[in-house]
């Protein structure tokens, strides 16, 4: 099969192979007709995702024993739907909210053969919670109104409005989104392209989810303002492959827009300029949330971070200037350019304007999505979502930060807490050393591979994290993970192994009491060790 | 040289004692170092002295349970505990069975090995098991110094035991310096 | 026109354009760099060539000079950092150094002696990767690979075959051949080519030709490869 899609492409084997390792959806083996990835996020742990798919693996052994080709029992990484844990994808369909009884249901449906189009729709239902709405969400955009300002207004004046908002990037990085296009727009070379990085592959995060499923409309609206602003006349949705689900309705949404003339070839006649997007499904890698790794991505490649500069307003999509901006920024521009920044500027705080949307999980009554004016206290945010005894938070997903109570009165913001829109809460009863392997793990599963530091650091970050968590690790070896993390920070190619090692710190520094506890102390757990060392051997002499 | 003799401790574990060759290969230098220190527990003399150590040299890795337990005795006797060689560094020629496991390995040597005539497993509850991988030294004590080569130069030796005398921070010039 | 930077205390002039890296070769001072090498694209992946850009961290094989750098290279803070990415190198793969034919020639090895590097540090991963004799004049003993993409370049662009691609992620990260079985056997390599001649480290080898020279006459016995970089 490798060779034929080799020579289809005429590209060389080994490329084919590179892709197909790269990628965790892709396999040179033919799926199987079940293909179940339970999410291993720590939330859904948290919810006995484990117990779960032992339950799921028990049902349908007989099946998996007698062939193997109907069904596959695999994990992967958060699938974005951490409101609804534990969760899993079957064929690409969400299974939200599992519980014992549903996953009776399943298993017998697949003992049954039955195709997933005649499963009941109620296994799949994901619901939309948005718990909290503010600037943003309380909005009503009709489509269009954004280009209508545009037209009158000119690129140059939507430039200093958006400047003026000083919207920054909702993905993480925080970039001045102004700068951005404007840096886009000035060359003068080349054909542009807009996309919208729709990899929400952070753990616990699944705002842009929502956003997509109920308000994919005001993205392409953003999307084609800021293809009207910067000259560009093609987009693409880089949808995470986890999301493929809401493919049919997203692409009901585009032709919607070319119908009524706010897309495609009419916004020639109506604009005076051509803009169509097309959607692009990843394929399972977190990195490729990455801009750079996304646009390597786009063009058929591993996702490797490339060297910046040049950045992609200059050198982007096939080296031509590129807009890479978040779901959520596309929109909040849409919104501003809409509406006016006053309204938006009055809200947050001097560095951070306007609000942001939260996607809040774990330990809490109401999960779902939050909008908060940037400003808000951790603590305000906890009592909101019916959060009680919390040890924990980790905000920003597995790269932000680890947070105890003595940090909640921290604000959202881009001075303190970084702009990435995640919450995810740990009680009292939850291991924190738990957490952070979980997220330990994500990371030694996700790094790319290209940089020593990030490849092996994850690597052993994972091993030590272990051996800590089963009180293996003795007092001198945490200085040996801290210049892992230390070095991982300061040498990675890319953020994700720079911040990879953030929670590891946040455990060692913050929370010393539940480190003091977990480490091992001379001699104490050799014994524990030794005999574990020694179990094939005993094994074998005892056969 | 007014300063009390260093009591030595030497060992060879998962190693093939090419390191303790190496540190005779001091030839007459031993009779200088006579004077700064005194083997109190080694292969190499005749004494087992259980008393605490100045240093303790330990050659090989770990490959069964006998040398973690000898290993743990000699991280509690010996005030700096160094890892002398390649295999006490990184497992060395040993640590090739790394890539196979326990079973793999002892049944193609006493099952499938060459002029095998009565193929079995050895059980003799006298013979120590091995551990599922060959380990390096520091993944089970604080090692403080280490020796790199295979074996070290003699003077690599030398130039250790006389800092730590001298109360220096050992170094290894250049060319005492390689991992082969 | 010449401009300058100061790489530790010494001025040094560039040409806009030039990476830190080339304008310290050029005036003879060398910053340790194990996936980049002179005639070839940086890629910046192995990340030896840290250096402090005014107080910053930065690759020295992919950063341009530019006026008002003062950079850190050979400080002990900025070697201590490199000796530890060099350590990860090594408990990444199998290195055994006592036996391995590239002994005294590896450029992974003799950067680890110019750091001062004396064990590993880390814990070994003992990784399982594969070993392919299938050709008649070149091995691949992924073991000892560093990933570092020289060879995937020089069969690329020199050697006109594209023989290797770098696959998979992470820790899985391998080098893998361009034949339908991944073999070498099935390639038209040679033991000329430029591929197997850049290699910093012994993962791909000429057959017939190993230990050829006695240790201690070997490349990097006696003189450490900060001073052979400059040689001829």
């Amino acid at each position: 099969m490798i060779v034929s899609i080799a020579n289809e492409y005429s590209v060389p084997v080994s490329e084919v192979r590179a892709i197909i390792d790269f990628y965790h959806f892709l396999s040179d083996k033919k799926n199987a007709d079940y293909h179940f990835y339970f999410s291993n996020n720590i939330i859904d742990k948290m919810a006995h995702s484990d117990l779960l798919v032992l339950q799921l693996g028990e049902r349908l052994n007989s099946i998996i024993q007698q062939d193997p080709s109907r069904v596959c029992l695999d994990e992967t990484s958060c699938i974005g739907l951490a409101d609804h844990a534990p969760a899993a994808l079957v064929n690409g369909r969400p299974l939200p909210a599992l519980n014992p009884q549903s996953i009776e249901e399943v298993a017998e449906l697949v003992a049954l053969g039955r195709p997933l189009d005649h499963w009941p729709a109620h296994l799949f239902q994901v619901r939309t919670r948005i718990c909290r709405r503010s600037w943003l969400l309380n909005m009503s955009l009709p489509p269009g109104e954004s280009l209508l300002s545009w037209q009158t207004k000119g690129s140059a004046t939507i430039l200093q409005e958006l400047q003026a908002s000083q919207l920054r990037g909702r993905g993480g990085a925080g970039f001045a989104t102004a700068l951005k296009w404007r840096s886009c727009e000035e060359q003068h070379s080349g054909e542009k392209y807009v996309i919208c990085n729709a990899d929400e592959g952070e753990p616990g995060t699944f705002k842009d989810r929502v956003m997509l499923s109920e308000h994919s409309d005001w993205l392409w609206e953003g999307m084609t303002l800021c293809a009207a602003t910067v000259g560009a006349s093609k987009g693409f949705l880089y949808l995470r492959a986890e999301y493929a689900y809401l493919l049919p309705q997203l692409e009901t949404s585009l032709q919607v827009r070319r119908d009524t003339g706010w897309l495609g070839a009419a916004l020639k006649e109506r604009l005076g300029f051509e803009f169509d997007i097309q959607i692009v499904l990843g394929a399972g890698a977190y990195i490729c949330g990455e801009e750079s790794a996304l646009l390597e991505s786009l063009e058929g490649k591993r996702g490797i971070p490339r060297i910046r500069p040049p950045f992609p307003t200059i050198s982007g999509y096939l080296r031509q200037p590129t807009v890479v901006n978040n779901v959520e920024t596309f929109i909040h521009a849409a919104a501003i350019i809409s509406k006016g920044s006053d309204s938006f500027l009055q809200l947050g705080t001097t560095q951070s304007k306007g609000t942001q949307l939260l996607s809040i999980s774990g330990d809490c009554q109401r999960p779902g999505v939050y909008e908060y004016a940037f400003g808000e206290t951790v603590e305000q945010i906890l009592s909101d979502c019916g959060a009680d005894e919390v040890q924990a938070v980790q905000i920003g997903g597995p790269s932000g930060q680890l947070l105890g109570p003595q940090s909640f009165h921290l604000t959202l913001g881009y001075e303190a807490l970084g702009g990435s829109g995640s919450l995810m809460i740990f009680n009292h009863r939850r291991s924190l050393i738990e957490v952070v392997n979980n997220f330990t793990n994500f990371f030694a599963f996700e790094s790319c591979g290209f940089c020593t530091p990030c490849r092996v650091g994850t690597a052993l970050n994972q091993r030590m994290l272990t051996r800590l968590h089963l009180k293996q690790l003795r007092q001198h070896e945490i200085q040996l993970l801290e210049e892992s993390v230390r070095l991982m920070q300061n040498s990675s190619h890319c953020g994700l192994g720079q911040s990879a090692g953030n929670s590891i710190l946040n455990l060692l520094h913050d929370f010393p009491e539940t480190v003091e506890q977990l480490l091992n102390t001379i001699g104490d757990d050799n014994e524990a060790r030794l005999v574990q060392a020694l179990q094939p051997a005993v094994q074998l002499r005892k056969s | 040289m007014s300063k009390a003799k260093l009591k030595i401790l030497t060992s060879s574990l998962a190693g093939c004692f090419g390191c303790h060759m190496s540190l005779l290969d001091m030839d007459e230098r031993w009779l200088e170092l006579a004077d700064l220190v005194e083997l109190v527990r080694s292969p190499l003399v005749d004494t087992r002295s259980q008393s605490r150590c100045d240093i303790g040299l330990i050659e090989g890795g770990l490959c069964n349970e006998e040398n973690i337990h000898l290993l743990l005795e000699f991280r509690e006797q010996c005030k700096i505990l160094v890892a002398v060689g390649a295999c006490a560094i990184n497992g060395g020629v040993p640590a090739l069975r790394n890539r196979y496991s326990v079973a793999d390995c002892l049944e193609a040597v006493y099952l499938h090995g060459l002029n095998v005539t009565q193929p079995q497993i050895p059980s003799d509850a006298e013979l120590p098991l091995l551990t599922d991988k060959v380990y390096p030294l520091q993944e089970w004590v604080k090692v403080d110094y280490s020796l790199p080569g295979c074996p070290p130069p003699a003077d690599a030796f030398f130039q250790l035991i006389s800092a730590l005398h001298d109360g220096r921070e050992p170094d290894l010039n250049y060319v005492n310096r390689h991992f082969d | 026109m010449n401009k300058q930077i100061i790489i530790d205390g010494e001025v040094v002039t560039y040409r806009p354009g030039q990476t830190l890296i080339q304008a310290a070769r050029e005036s003879g001072i060398y910053i340790p760099h194990l996936c980049y090498q002179p005639g070839y694209h940086a890629i910046g992946s192995c990340r030896v060539c840290m250096v402090k850009v005014n107080g910053r961290w930065a690759s020295a094989c992919t950063t341009l000079a530019a006026e008002g750098q003062v950079i850190d290279n050979r400080t002990l803070e900025v070697d201590a950092h490199r000796k530890q990415i060099v350590q990860m190198l090594f408990v990444e793969g199998n290195h055994y150094c006592p036996y391995c034919e590239k002994s005294g020639e590896c450029d992974l090895q003799a950067t680890a002696y110019e750091l001062n590097m004396q064990e590993d540090h880390f814990q070994h991963l003992y990784p399982h990767r594969s070993l392919d004799t299938s050709h008649a004049e070149v091995w691949l003993d992924r073991d000892r690979c560093i990933l570092c993409g020289l060879c995937v370049q020089a069969s690329a662009e020199q050697d006109n075959k594209h023989l290797f691609t770098l696959g998979g992620r992470g820790t899985a990260t391998q080098l893998l051949v361009n034949s339908s079985s991944g073999q070498l056997g099935e390639t038209n390599i040679s033991a000329a080519d430029e591929a197997v001649a850049v290699c910093p480290v012994g993962a791909l080898m000429k057959k017939q030709s190993i230990y050829s020279r006695r240790s201690g006459e070997r490349t990097y016995d006696k003189t450490p490869i900060s001073k052979l970089e400059f040689k001829a």
